[in-house]
């Protein structure tokens, strides 16, 4: 009998409980609390969801996180292809320094590198002084939702990356060479063989930049002002300046079954991109 | 593909793009911490280290630094024991079951920053665990399993279990066999499973700034209020300091790794 190969489930599962009981402690009794108060304060019922779903500015600050979410994640694929295709075809040498380029951000703190946004974006900021030198007029990029876009891609892109480089690292070139012997043109090559085969890492990455980016709140909340507020910023302001835990017990149930609910409908093309790629894991 | 040229030119002139829209951005941090004014007015003005001077003196920015130190500590300690216990026992299962584990796991890692973080608040105030060393340790361990499980995870999918049969074979016990075969194999992932969880507890930022305390905080909170109360440019100087130990700690990583790789 050893640790790994022993036929005891039982003492298998054993080793899973301590992990189980922390998630089950700090992470779903305070949801149930949440979810609780929610139907519960200050009324039992409905109420906070009623207003939610009634209140205009709720609204449109709901609709607002899903189109900033949206343009992140279409900002990050646009972004990412290229370098994570970069990244499959370089050698060790190169490889090495574009691995270094996506995790250095990625391991420096996310406050750090919102604070260099601040610093960039401000009105008297970097950008503003470059585009001012180049003849154009001052953009107003602190405080609003081009900013809060532009850092947040920043912010996420090592997510996209990561995946996508994954998937395109198991990619065989000979398969476009094949293609290219046979006559095809590499632009036809490319979109009918590799992008393709690419998909998977594509949905993967998408998926986990969208997921992310409906929670952000440290970079929204820096580089953001009233007109690009987004829901985890509401939730914090009717919980810790209004002590409406109902109201932002609601809020943060919205937000959850928004998360929950776009990993489900990702699943399947997840899935079914797999199996168009042909691989079976 | 040498008929590719065009194509090529411009994969690596995006790239380049890419690679300083990544890294530039952040090192803007590095000429703000040596202002001479207190200002985030940038270029800055002058030179001086009166911001460095500042973070090392002052017992709230010190402060914090220590106590973010112990906090992922303890975290890497906690997060790697339970982690790894729970790797193996995944990799135990081999069943649906341990796949499903393995996903409720993972998920600390995309819930909602600010929903987990009103619950847990909520929890901890009925518990009176606001501001104190325990609160933090465990909600930081929450976040950090997941690394650890996928780290660990990862290096036990390419053991090979027959090493484990054949100790036993030649009469090794159960627990001989794991310290002696089983744990110096699968260490790499336990150590950057450690890192990870580290890393993850000294950036945690959200969970923190709801369960914070004026007597206990970390190093991120302190930023943070920082950045929203005033233009102190002791937070570039930070920035500077946890940029040039990241990139230090990455790169030696990643060369050794290499290393090791081409002996």
């Amino acid at each position: 009998m050893s640790v790994l190969t022993g036929r005891a489930p039982r003492g298998a599962l054993l080793l899973t409980l301590p992990a189980i009981a922390v998630l089950l402690l700090v992470m779903a009794v305070p949801f149930g609390v949440i979810v609780l108060r929610s139907f519960a304060e200050p009324v039992p019922g409905l109420a906070n969801y009623v207003w939610f779903f009634q209140t205009p500015v709720n609204l449109t600050v709901l609709a607002r996180t899903f189109t900033i979410a949206f343009w992140v994640t279409a900002c990050c694929v646009l972004v990412a292809y290229p370098y994570a295709f970069a990244m499959s075809i370089a050698g060790p040498r190169l490889r090495l320094a574009l691995i270094m380029c996506v995790l250095v951000p990625f391991w420096v703190s996310g406050v750090v590198r919102t604070l260099a946004w601040v610093i960039l974006l401000q009105d008297s900021g970097v950008i503003n002084r470059i585009l001012l030198a180049l003849g154009f007029e001052k953009v107003r990029l602190i405080r609003t939702q081009l900013g809060v876009t532009i850092g947040m891609t920043q912010v996420l892109l090592p997510f996209m990356i990561m995946p996508l480089y994954a998937v395109m690292r198991g990619i065989d070139l000979r398969l476009l060479q094949a293609a290219r012997s046979l006559g095809a043109h590499p632009v036809k090559s490319f979109f009918q063989i590799y992008l393709p085969l690419s998909l998977p890492g594509v949905f993967a990455g998408a998926t986990l930049v969208f997921i992310l980016s409906l929670g952000f709140y440290i970079t929204p909340l820096l580089l953001g002002g009233p007109q690009s507020t987004m829901l985890s910023t509401l939730i914090q302001q009717q919980v810790l300046s209004l002590l409406s835990w109902g109201r932002g017990g609601a809020m943060g149930v919205v937000l959850l079954v928004a998360t929950f609910g776009v990993l489900a409908l990702a699943g399947p093309f997840m899935r079914r991109s797999y199996q168009i790629s042909g691989g079976s894991r | 593909m040498t008929g590719f040229r065009p194509g090529r030119l411009l994969l690596q002139l995006s790239c380049l793009l890419i690679a300083i829209w990544l890294v530039a951005p952040t090192l803007v941090v590095i000429p703000m911490s040596f202002a001479d004014r207190k200002s985030l007015a940038f270029p800055p003005q002058g030179f001086s280290t009166q911001w460095y001077a500042n973070f090392f003196s002052n017992p709230q920015w010190f402060g914090s630094l220590v106590v973010s130190l112990k906090i992922a500590a303890m975290v890497a300690v906690v997060a790697t024991v339970i982690g790894t216990m729970a790797a193996i026992g995944i990799e135990r299962l081999k069943t649906r079951a341990g796949g499903i584990i393995r996903v409720v796991l993972l998920t600390p890692m995309i819930v909602p920053g600010v929903v987990l973080a009103v619950g847990i608040y909520a929890v901890y105030l009925d518990t009176r665990l606001v501001g104190t060393w325990t609160g933090y340790v465990l909600a930081h361990t929450l976040l950090a399993i997941p690394f650890v499980v996928i780290a660990v995870g990862a290096n036990l999918a390419v053991f090979d279990e027959r090493l484990e049969t054949a100790a036993a074979s030649l009469g090794a016990s159960r627990l001989t066999t794991f310290f002696t075969v089983t744990l110096p194999l699968i260490l790499p992932g336990i150590l950057s499973g450690a890192l990870f969880a580290f890393v993850t507890s000294f950036d945690e930022v959200i969970v923190s700034l709801f369960i914070t305390s004026p007597q206990l905080k970390t190093l991120p909170v302190q930023i943070f209020s920082s950045m929203t109360r005033d233009a102190d440019p002791t937070v570039a100087a930070v920035g500077s300091l946890i940029f040039l130990a990241t990139t230090l700690i990455i790169g030696l990583g990643l060369i050794i790794g290499l290393r090791r790789r081409g002996a």
